[in-house]
């Protein structure tokens, strides 16, 4: 029944349908953009100064622009906490992006990376790499967690698109419903076995930015870069495809390009980022909403606005997470649902939410 | 148009009411409707006197049947009463409980993925069952400590607050069950999160015994899960049952449901209230058992080919998906696996199979 709610016919809609977001017409959406962007730079910038050792700004400046300032503090900022910030970049705008795309294809609000199949196919991957070749660092599982995504998504795919023509968003949603079952009882089956399975398991399940190198790094920013310029191609698309596959068809979409190169583009952006991180919810959950109370529905608008927001809210858990738990810290995924939850659910209280 | 347009999700096509007449009383009926669930029915006493009869004292179908009604010697009789039946009954009781859950609570909130974990049933009991095992144990798992007390008790607890603070949440002047689902998520994931953090806090063997129960397993359950269950179905079965025709009218929407005469909110509240319970009371006997409630009704609705699911057989349904997964668990497989794993081994690919058959026409 997700499309009960999706396709409601107009009648039955309530009668003032806000389909508006806050800003409208080009100038102020485009302005919306670069104070976003000033943002982003703004705890970029925090992300490097804060944490167990907070670091002043300038010795930050000094650090980023000469290698060769003597100090810790140099070290710290160029081997740990750049190479960090930018992962959280490149992790927060793929999860974002990659909801923004699924909520839009399977048109349900809860399209989350976790629905189609992906996280699922990581996490059972990563689960076999420790259990049958005992890796235990996060660069190793980095192919293992994209080839299992990869697998997940695609699996997911060619059975919810079994049946003539092309995939409905229900039965997608229903195949990555089924298939992250299967999976994630497989996980089970196999944590339940071996403990020590269990043991690297725990840790990489959380959802965290610490403890990546720089090479994690170079490893997946070229999947995320191609998944982002794929999720921009695909943005008109979905404006159509959002009318209905009839009218997006009637109009001149090819719905099946469309969908492919929209699942592609979640493919790539979730299962690099999951590689890197681990499974992490929430950014893809909550940031096309709050983007969609911006900028209305159009895909065109969503997809920039989800980068920057996601980068914001996943970088903001990251160092809120250094700062709750000094001299330890609590882990990104955790903070990002511990804190993320509440301020969802104040969103949907408040405000209509947006229309799909 | 082609055969996955959503429009044929929304005219399920329901096969023609037959009337039935005794004396002054008429009614109609659909013949699915009658003959599944006893269909449904037959196979899961079969199924359960099967699994009755396997273990290392293997006893034939006959024999159990016998035992059963009162016939079989002393060593059938204390096999079959007193060792094996209490698992099976905890497996039917807690089958019977998801299925009928998940029945109400896709039927309410229109959508075929919500289940009890949407509302956060098995998020909060697993946070008060990981919370005893990993902080309550003294080094030991919290078998030693707290025994089969300690933890039941802490997963009903969390399993309904957490349920009831979604719904709280989603209340406003009414609950909508697109925002009850949105926030059921939200407190879910959080949960989910809370829960893997403190199986990073904890001693790996903690860990793993939260790993198990998290998955959910009918292992060491007897009568004292079986009983407060029983308990509860008592009043909550009933409950569901009372609610079929109102849940019949919310369906086509709250505007419609009130000008049938339906008090919309209070019709929701109970309908959550039944399907939260329900769900809790299973989740705390035997362990979050996940995929029962998502998949059952969906299976339920095709079976019937009606336009929602229908609430006796889906609690059958459950039982026989419990019981036959236990069975599974217990004799196919080497190792003792927990049953959670084996609900969703052998459900989902038949949920698969029926979506790559296409039969998509009622999605509820």
């Amino acid at each position: 029944m997700v499309h009960r709610t999706a396709t409601r016919p107009p009648q039955e809609a309530p009668p003032p349908a806000p389909r508006q977001g806050l800003l409208r017409g080009i100038a102020p959406r485009v302005l919306g953009l670069w104070l976003l962007l000033a943002v982003v730079v703004a705890v970029c910038v925090l992300s490097i100064a804060v944490g167990t050792r907070p670091i002043g700004l300038g010795t930050v400046w000094q650090a980023l622009i000469d290698p060769s300032t003597p100090g810790d503090e140099t070290v710290i900022i160029r081997e740990l906490r750049v190479p960090r910030t930018l992962l959280g970049v490149l992790a927060g705008s793929a999860l974002a992006v990659s909801g923004a795309l699924m909520q839009g294809h399977t048109r349900n609000p809860l399209g989350d990376p976790g629905l189609l199949g992906v996280t699922a196919g990581a996490s059972f991957a990563v689960v076999l790499s420790i259990w049958l070749l005992g890796i235990t660092t996060a660069g190793g599982y980095v192919w293992f967690a994209f080839a299992g995504a990869l697998l997940g998504s695609v699996a997911v795919f060619l059975i919810g698109s079994a049946g003539r023509g092309a995939p409905s968003p229900v039965s997608l949603a229903l195949a990555g419903a089924a298939i992250s079952y299967l999976l994630y009882a497989l996980v089970q089956a196999v944590t339940i076995r071996e403990t020590t399975a269990l043991d690297a398991y725990r840790f990489w399940v959380v959802g965290a930015l610490a403890g990546r190198d720089a090479e994690v790094l170079t490893q997946v920013a070229p999947f995320i870069v191609v998944g982002l310029v794929l999720a921009m191609v695909n943005a008109p698309a979905l404006n159509l495809l959002g009318l209905g596959e009839d009218v997006a068809r009637g109009l001149g979409q090819r719905i099946w390009l469309a969908r492919v190169v929209g699942l592609g583009a979640i493919t790539l952006l979730t299962g690099a980022a999951t590689a890197a991180c681990g499974p992490i919810a929430f950014v893809g959950l909550v940031v096309p909403h709050v983007a969609r109370a911006i900028t209305g529905p159009d895909h065109r608008w969503l997809v920039p606005y989800s980068t920057l927001l996601g980068v914001v809210l996943l970088l903001l858990a990251d160092v809120l997470g250094r700062v709750l738990a000094r001299p330890g810290e609590l882990q990104v995924g955790i903070v990002l649902a511990v804190v993320g939850a509440p301020f969802f659910i104040a969103l949907i209280r408040r405000r209509r939410l947006v229309q799909l | 148009m082609s055969a996955t347009a959503p429009v044929r999700a929304t005219t399920p096509r329901s096969r023609p009411r037959r009337p039935l007449r005794l004396g002054r009383v008429s009614t109609t009926y659909r013949v699915r409707d009658v003959l599944v669930p006893i269909a449904v029915l037959l196979v899961l006493v079969l199924a359960a006197a099967v699994s009755l009869g396997r273990g290392d004292y293997p006893i034939g179908v006959p024999d159990v049947l016998g035992t059963l009604v009162g016939l079989g010697d002393e060593t059938q009789r204390l096999v079959v009463l007193e060792l094996r039946a209490p698992r099976i009954a905890v497996a039917v009781l807690v089958g019977v409980a998801l299925g009928l859950s998940g029945a109400l609570i896709q039927t309410f909130a229109r959508n075929p993925l919500a289940s009890p974990d949407i509302l956060g049933v098995t998020g909060g009991a697993a946070i008060g069952a990981v919370s005893v095992i990993v902080l309550g144990g003294t080094g030991t798992t919290a078998a030693g400590v707290l025994g089969g007390i300690g933890v039941p008790a802490a997963a009903l607890l969390g399993g309904m607050v957490v349920a009831f603070l979604v719904f709280g949440l989603a209340w406003r002047q009414g609950v909508d069950g697109y925002r009850l689902v949105l926030i059921g998520i939200a407190l879910s994931a959080m949960a989910h999160a809370i829960v893997n953090y403190l199986l990073t806090r904890s001693a790996i063997w903690d860990a793993a015994a939260a790993n198990v129960w998290i998955t959910g397993s009918l292992n060491g359950r007897g009568w004292d899960q079986a009983l407060p269950l029983a308990v509860a179905l008592l009043v909550l079965l009933p409950a569901a049952l009372a609610l079929s025709r109102v849940l019949g009218v919310l369906q086509y929407g709250d505007e419609t449901a009130r000008a049938l005469g339906v008090r919309v909110p209070l019709a929701q509240g109970v309908v959550v209230v039944v399907a939260v319970c329900l769900a809790a009371f299973a989740v705390s006997a035997a362990g979050p058992i996940q995929f029962v409630a998502l998949v059952v009704p969906q299976i339920a609705v095709r079976l019937t080919a009606g336009s929602r699911p229908p609430l006796i057989t889906s609690a059958l349904l459950g039982a026989l998906l419990l019981v036959s997964s236990d069975l599974v668990a217990r004799t196919v497989l080497p190792e003792s696996f927990p049953v959670g794993v084996i609900t969703a081994i052998v459900g989902a690919p038949y949920l698969l199979w029926l979506l790559v058959r296409g039969r998509r026409r009622s999605t509820l």
